[in-house]
């Protein structure tokens, strides 16, 4: 019972709190370019309008690819610590999440994929290199971490960042590494190649009509929260549930103001940086964490 | 306006009308520009006028698409997507005619490629008049339109249904025929 209202919570306040950061986030985004911007519940009434049109589907394939994308994301979401708020504790390990995570995206590309338009392939494809592309570097510097505190239990490397100051000041170089990743898994410019509505009529997204529209955007919004919830976990200390949106929600507007103010990279040379910058520093982590430093 | 067959008795259930108050609130609007006209659209999207503050945005599909803009004068040649992009578009959805072109040829009026009454090909919800309409002028539609979908009055997407022969027997007198034939649709 207290499992399932932990769950509950998980999954509530990714939705509530997921959809409300990231109107602030539209706000932000507006103010930066001189405009009123949208109130900050717009993202809502996206969704909740999404639900009341009448779509297409494309096939079983596509239905399939959707409900498995998005309960992928959600079976993640609930091994994903909230500071020291957690569904299941003692199972909140990163491999784990990791390994979760992978059904929510296949299930994306393989949804997407069935709907037979070529943009929707191009973006997949896209995703799928660019995803080539920041997984090595993150993973690297991510494993030095686990190796630094012999577990890869979340809540355990929480517990002794609280005694002993946030990861990001004794791993100023991961965690920079980190963010620039964290940047292209939240498919926000520099690194927005996947999406790119002018080129590619929103890529993945260019066949999905009303109710699968609004279910990739919660879909959407909870990936954002697993993502940015682990920065927070491994590098900010966590903390209590408010302390811990307090933290989400100043990562949230910071990758939000970077991304306002750059334009988009072409996918080959998106991958050519995470290759050559984050990489290159991901090794100098490795080699502090290996050498005690 | 076009009003042709509207009975205004509101015979909407309470869903529908909780719906229309949230597709009111989040209009996006296709990403396909076709007279003159587009050229005051980036204006209104941008700091200067800000359509985002009412929930209004573009949207690079038709799949995801509410508020379809007819920017100016038509070519006989862009009629037949502007039906194919119409018929893809999820209901409900709501047409907007700029400028008198689309109400009556405007100073295209006796041109060989253009058509006239874009009414008789897609059902339209709102015209804005002027050769080109300010963005001022797009605001007030935009509002317009709002408070129309609020009333439940817009409800192009529902005529084209009931009167499909009569747009479809219009479509192809013009056309001859509506599929095209090029190298994206075949
Ligand atoms: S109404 Fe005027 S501005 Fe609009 S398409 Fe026609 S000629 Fe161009």
């Amino acid at each position: 019972m207290a499992v399932a209202a932990r769950v509950a919570g998980v999954l509530l306040t990714a939705f509530f709190f997921g959809l409300t950061f990231e109107g602030i986030g539209r706000k932000v985004t507006a103010r930066i370019q001189k405009r009123y911007g949208p109130p900050w519940y717009q993202n809502f009434i996206d969704v909740l309008k999404t639900l009341t049109k009448h779509g297409w589907t494309h096939g079983w394939i596509f239905d399939f690819g959707v409900v498995m994308a998005l309960g992928g994301v959600i079976a993640t979401l609930t091994f994903v610590p909230l500071g020291n708020f957690v569904a299941f504790p003692g199972l909140d390990n990163f491999f784990v999440i990791v390994y979760l995570f992978t059904v929510g995206a296949l299930g994306m590309a393989m949804g997407m994929v069935g709907t037979g338009n070529p943009w929707a392939s191009i973006g997949v494809a896209r995703a799928l290199t660019l995803m080539l592309g920041y997984e090595v570097p993150y993973l690297i510097v991510i494993t030095s971490l686990l190796y630094n505190f012999k577990t890869s239990n979340i809540s355990t490397i929480v517990e002794i960042q609280s005694v002993n100051g946030w990861n990001i000041f004794r791993f100023p170089i991961g965690a920079l590494v980190a963010f620039i990743c964290l940047q292209g898994m939240l498919g926000k410019e520099p690194f927005e190649a996947p999406i790119a509505p002018a080129e590619i009529a929103s890529g993945p997204m260019v066949e999905l009509s009303a109710k699968y529209m609004g279910l990739l955007m919660l879909m959407n919004t909870f990936m954002e929260f697993v993502e940015i919830s682990i920065f927070v976990d491994l590098f900010l200390g966590g903390g209590n549930y408010f302390e811990f949106l307090l933290k989400y929600l100043t990562v949230w507007i910071f990758a939000i103001m970077i991304s306002a103010v750059l334009p988009r990279f072409r996918i080959e040379q998106a991958v050519y940086f995470y290759w050559t910058v984050p990489l290159l520093l991901a090794f100098i982590q490795v080699f502090l964490v290996v050498a005690g430093m | 306006m076009s009003n042709r067959g509207n009975v205004k008795i509101d015979e909407r259930t309470v869903w529908e009308k909780i719906a229309d108050q949230l597709r009111s609130r989040s209009m996006w609007m296709l990403h396909y520009c076709t007279g003159c006209g587009a050229v005051e659209l980036p204006p209104s999207m941008t700091s200067r006028f800000d359509l985002e503050r009412f929930g209004i945005g573009p949207m690079a599909t038709p799949r995801q698409a509410d508020i379809f803009l007819i920017t100016g004068y038509l070519s006989v040649k862009t009629l037949r997507r502007v039906i194919y992009t119409y018929e893809k578009m999820p209901d409900p959805k709501y047409v907007i005619g700029f400028g008198s072109c689309t109400i009556n040829g405007g100073i295209y009026y006796d041109s060989y490629a253009t058509i006239n009454r874009l009414d008789y090909y897609i059902p339209v919800d709102l015209y804005i008049a002027g050769c080109m309409p300010r963005p001022e002028a797009i605001f007030e539609a935009f509002t317009k339109l709002m408070e129309m979908i609020r009333k439940g009055e817009a409800n192009g997407w529902k005529r084209y249904k009931e009167n499909y022969e009569w747009y479809k027997q219009n479509q192809l007198r013009s056309l001859g025929e509506v599929i095209i034939h090029d190298e994206f649709h075949e």
